[in-house]
């Protein structure tokens, strides 16, 4: 690793003051993603400011809409342990990465970073949470903006993750064995409203909802609604571990997977 | 350079940091606490786990200025002042839970960490939560085993031996 220093502000707005303070300095969530990519020297801060210490951005609640709300600093094992208002949030939370990684790994974190194949983004997207940052709230939809980038600018915090709790909902990942990041990961929820469906692992431009198959459930949610559409290779992510096409056969097998889980 | 304090093993441990100083190398190099160890220094392995906070984590992956003022626990803290093993260890010595003990340290501290959450796993759970420990020489049954008979289980119908 190149030398920084490091910061652990206890307030968000010390926090912000932190970055503000050079375009050099970058945040530092659970860093189970930003350690190894220093260690890589890929990364080169002045100063990392860690949000690990700040206690207002923690824990998980219920606003007055019934939305479950969690604090960008809550780590994957706290929702597991604590998100039983939306059990197909709190199944994803505990089977991302190991118990270790999971105590430390935080929802702010994996948002900000939005790797191609990271779980959280596929469940932020398919319930349409919206993200709330120390200056605004990003409704889902607006929020990713591709492999590794989102909306957020520079020395801006996620602050709070905002979920309205779906009828039903499972997530379906079918893991890359030696990493156990999804290959292709498929998040089904169903609104009163309509359903909505997001796929994570699969697409060379991140997350994105897989809309003809939205619209084929809403009218009927269940995994024969789904069977005869099919998604092209095409913009899809290959590379040793399978091809575009393999993966875009996944994503209507695990969307079938979770339509069926979600019951 | 700043300098951390925290408690290690029940007693209190300080020393000057960089910003990059892991916890891991905070252990082993200032406190000589080498029995936390560093496999893959990617964290995958799970050689390096220890306690913080009553946590399993990756001490490769997490600062030693982010420990300050907690409670970690190291392998050197896990057996009584006497000597005496804890449940744990006794029961990877009973079952051959190792065979060149490089990963046991990591291996150790998981399980104590999964006995506390769930005190009498399935052999689906032990596996499961195990996933981020990897062993290259026992195949993990009979570390598995080990994890099993710590938590009180009969484990004489399990397979392998």
């Amino acid at each position: 690793m190149y030398a920084f220093d490091i910061e652990r502000p206890t307030t968000l707005a010390d926090a912000v003051k932190l970055l503000a303070a050079s375009d050099e300095n970058q945040a530092l969530g659970g860093g189970q993603t930003l350690i190894p990519t220093l260690k890589q020297r890929l990364a080169m801060p002045e100063v990392l400011v860690s949000l690990t210490a700040i206690d207002e951005i923690k824990g998980i609640s219920e606003d007055d809409e019934g939305r479950l709300c969690i604090g960008a600093a809550t780590t994957h094992a706290e929702v597991a342990a604590g998100a039983g208002k939306y059990p197909a949030l709190a199944a994803l939370a505990g089977n991302i990465g190991d118990p270790a990684v999971r105590n430390r790994g935080t929802i702010g974190g994996s948002l900000a970073n939005n790797d191609p194949s990271a779980c959280y983004p596929a469940a932020a997207l398919g319930s349409g949470a919206i993200i709330v940052t120390n200056t605004r709230e990003i409704a889902a939809d607006d929020y990713f903006e591709g492999m590794f980038a989102t909306v957020l600018d520079e020395g801006e915090i996620i602050t709070e993750v905002k979920f309205p709790v779906p009828e039903k909902a499972a997530y379906m990942k079918f893991e890359q064995p030696a990493s156990r990041f999804a290959l292709v990961g498929a998040f089904v929820a169903k609104y009163a409203d309509g359903v909505r469906v997001a796929v994570t692992g699969a697409s060379e431009e991140g997350v994105f909802r897989w809309s003809e198959a939205e619209a084929a459930l809403g009218s009927n949610f269940s995994p024969d609604a789904i069977e005869r559409l099919s998604l092209s290779g095409d913009g899809m992510i290959s590379d040793l571990h399978g091809s575009g096409e393999y993966r875009a056969h996944l994503v209507g097998v695990m969307t079938k997977r979770a339509v069926a889980a979600a019951g | 350079m700043p300098q951390v304090n925290m408690t290690v093993n029940g007693k209190p441990a300080s020393g000057d940091v960089e910003g990059r100083t892991l916890l891991v190398e905070f252990l082993r190099e200032t406190l000589d606490l080498t029995g936390t160890h560093v496999g893959c220094d990617t964290s995958q392995c799970g050689a390096c786990v220890v306690h913080v906070d009553g946590k399993a984590v990756k001490a490769c992956t997490m600062f030693a200025a982010e420990a300050d003022g907690a409670e970690v626990l190291t392998i050197e803290g896990v057996a009584a002042p006497d000597g005496t093993l804890d449940p744990v260890q006794e029961a990877f010595h009973q079952h051959h839970g190792l065979q060149c003990g490089f990963c046991t340290p990591g291996m150790v501290m998981s399980a104590k960490a999964l006995l506390a959450e769930n005190p009498t796993p399935t052999e689906a759970e032990v596996r499961d939560y195990l996933e981020g420990n990897i062993c290259r020489c026992t195949g993990y049954h009979n570390i598995v085993k080990a994890i099993m008979a710590a938590s009180g289980q009969d484990v004489s119908k399990i397979a392998a031996e």
